[in-house]
């Protein structure tokens, strides 16, 4: 029971099934506050499905997915809920709000009350500025903050997209494949930054970029088929057997 | 500085749009009131019965617009509140009739009489207060708006299935009203007014009057609206327009959000309906057709949605158009114009009148920056490419 209530995220036993094919397989993973962890692994293992779970994009079929050292079955809760409780996410596909500007995009992700008479005459309309030139400052993107989401590069909705992360302040960062489309440089900049935010977060990394994961230095999980393959150090997972035979070819 | 923050929320466009507001509803009565009919400016009675029935159709299409165009709403079915609203205060004109009526009954309308009523049903007392009446023009249509979408909000019907709901909506409401044993008039809806607040609802300076009320209604729909696209809960809509669930996963309940513009879309609504109906002395169950709701959505298309000074341009462009397709011996061909215009708009203007006039000027304003690189000789002038900046 101590692994549940030293975790800022614990999953046990989860399932998920899409008629009839299993996504999830009785998965367990668990995360300590403070703590960064990578998650490898081939097309189709589930990675992306496992923070849909987390999230409450999509239900567990069975098992636990409990929050904040146990104390919260995230199961029961909605999307806006769980966002509400500290958990924010960045999807694989970069999703930012093409028809508003860049400095809009955070505006809009910054944490605060998220009623509609707060954005209509309340505490949201009276954001400071450098609020959010700050976030943009820590991505790169303050020369762009006028322009809109949509005319940005790839790899800068992806940052973007981080930027809005952090607005939100969350206690745990779901961060899936932020390097996607990014190039070398942008990438070792990516993996700094990704450091940097795990000095004070809690942040679980889908990536398939192998140096990448490397540069990131933390544990790393590698998921197949729905299931924990292997768990540990990059050298020991990258070194195992049916991890090379499965996702990193011989 | 509280001037300054108006017009910029206002924006030009706004402040133009205002304008013409306030030039129309100055120039039209008086040269419908001042002016002998043998004088050239001279306004008829019919036109300014004509005009204000388009200004409330162009504040219908400004309520209609902040749903769909900011937040992706299509209703097909908005007219059921402009109907409602209109029934609201048709009911109001009704009870002032009182004995002047065929029946001469004081107290029941005279198809009340004719239908062998007894008294008057629950759902019509208090109507004799104009007060009572106004709020029920705002609280009918914002309460059937509310249980509707908090139902369709909640359990996250979007899109296609929302549109065919909100159809469905405004036609089991058209055929509600077609029923005698409703008691709202049936078939024939409610007309014969005589006053209202005591004048004379057929009056010259009654008309006028109303007409200045409405370009007033207008101005303030579209001031409301513009606060409202303005601030962040605008922000917040056009958020969910283009990503639903994103939004949801930065923490937002999306539902309460669209219910509330939903529900101030469909008050607006209300009152459109409410001021249109002495104007054209009848409010009958033909309003409540679904072909009406989707017109409106054409009016918002063709302006340029999204824009709200748009919305309000279409619905006076179309509604022109048909006056003068209709009047003439181009009548049959009205229904081929109108779902011509419709093709035409999509496949040639998507952004709409609005969207062409802004396609105009950025060229004029390009071509003028050439001209005065040219003119400073300053080596080969480089054609302005703008980053599409957001758009103030
Ligand atoms: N909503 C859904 N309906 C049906 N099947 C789904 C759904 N979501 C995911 N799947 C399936 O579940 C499996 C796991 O998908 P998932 O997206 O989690 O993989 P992934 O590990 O993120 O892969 P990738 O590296 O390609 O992003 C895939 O076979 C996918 O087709
Ligand atoms: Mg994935």
């Amino acid at each position: 029971m101590s692994a549940v209530t030293q975790s800022i995220l614990y999953l046990d036993g989860v399932s998920v099934s899409f008629d009839g094919f299993k996504a999830l397989r009785s998965l367990s993973l668990t995360l300590q506050p403070g703590e960064m962890r990578a998650i490898i692994g081939p097309n189709g293992a589930g990675k992306t499905t496992m923070m849909d779970v987390i999230t409450g994009k999509t239900k567990a079929d069975e098992g636990d997915v409990l929050f904040d050292k146990g104390s919260i079955d995230l199961s029961r809760f909605d999307e806006a809920a769980i966002a509400e409780l500290g958990i924010g996410r960045k999807f694989q596909k970069p999703t930012v709000f093409e028809s508003h500007s860049v400095a809009d995009n955070v505006l809009l992700a910054l944490k605060g009350d998220r009623s509609p008479f707060s954005a209509l005459f309340g505490a949201r309309n009276r954001i400071a500025t450098e609020t959010i030139d700050r976030y943009l400052g820590i991505v790169h993107l303050l020369d762009h903050r006028a322009r809109l989401a949509g005319a940005l590069s790839h790899g800068q909705k992806q940052w973007l997209e981080i930027a809005m992360l952090l607005a939100q302040d969350p206690k745990l960062l779901l961060i899936d494949e932020p390097v996607a489309g990014m190039t070398d440089a942008e990438t070792d900049v990516t993996a700094e930054l990704l450091k940097d935010i795990a000095r004070d977060h809690s942040v679980v990394v889908v990536e398939h970029d192998m140096g990448f994961v490397r540069a990131l230095g933390c544990r790393v999980t590698c998921l197949h088929e729905g299931s924990v393959l292997a768990e540990g150090s990059i050298d020991a997972v990258a070194g195992n057997e049916r991890v090379i035979e499965v996702y990193l070819g011989r | 500085m509280l001037t300054m923050r108006f017009f910029r929320m206002i924006e030009g466009r706004g402040l133009v749009f205002l304008g013409i507001i306030a030039l129309v509803a100055l120039l039209v009565p008086f040269c419908n009131l001042y002016l002998a009919p043998g004088n050239p400016f001279h306004v008829s009675n019919g036109t300014v019965v004509l005009l204000g029935k388009y200004l409330c159709y162009a504040m219908f299409a400004v309520a209609l617009d902040l749903v769909w165009g900011y937040c992706g709403i299509l209703s097909l079915g908005h007219g059921a509140f402009f109907a409602l609203g209109g029934y609201a205060m048709g009911m109001y004109l009704m009870r002032q009739i009182g004995t002047r009526g065929v029946y001469a009954h004081p107290v029941l309308p005279d198809f009340m009489v004719f239908l062998n009523y007894k008294e008057l049903p629950l759902t019509w007392w208090g109507f004799q207060h104009f007060p009572y009446a106004m709020l029920m023009v705002v609280l009918v249509p914002g309460l059937l708006a509310f249980v509707f979408g908090w139902l369709a909000f909640r359990s996250r019907v979007t899109g296609v299935y929302l549109s065919i709901m909100t159809q469905a909506l405004t036609y089991a409401l058209w055929l509600s009203f077609f029923r005698n044993d409703m008691g709202f008039g049936g078939n024939n809806g409610l007309t014969d007014f005589k006053d209202i607040l005591g004048h004379n609802v057929q009056a010259q300076g009654t008309r006028a009057g109303l007409f200045i009320i409405t370009c007033i209604a207008l101005a303030l729909t579209f001031i409301i609206a513009r606060m409202i696209v303005a601030s962040t809960y605008g922000k917040v809509l056009v958020a969910i327009r283009d990503g639903e669930s994103r939004t949801r996963f930065l923490g937002y309940r999306v539902e309460h959000h669209k219910l509330l513009v939903w529900v101030v879309s469909a008050m607006m609504a209300g009152v459109a309906g409410a001021l249109y109906v002495p104007q054209v002395g009848i409010i009958n169950p033909s309003e409540f057709h679904p072909a009406n709701s989707i017109e409106a959505v054409v009016w918002v298309a063709l302006g340029g949605r999204g824009t709200l000074v748009g919305a309000a341009l279409g619905a006076v462009v179309v509604n022109w158009l048909k006056t003068v397709f209709t009047t003439g011996w181009l009548a049959p061909y009205w229904l081929f114009a109108l779902g011509g215009l419709f093709v035409l708009v999509t496949l040639a203007m998507p952004k709409g009148l609005i969207g062409v006039w802004e396609d105009i000027r950025a060229r004029l304003a390009n071509r003028k920056a050439i001209a005065d690189a040219k003119a400073s000789g300053g080596g080969s002038p480089v054609a302005r490419s703008p980053d599409p900046q957001v758009p103030r």
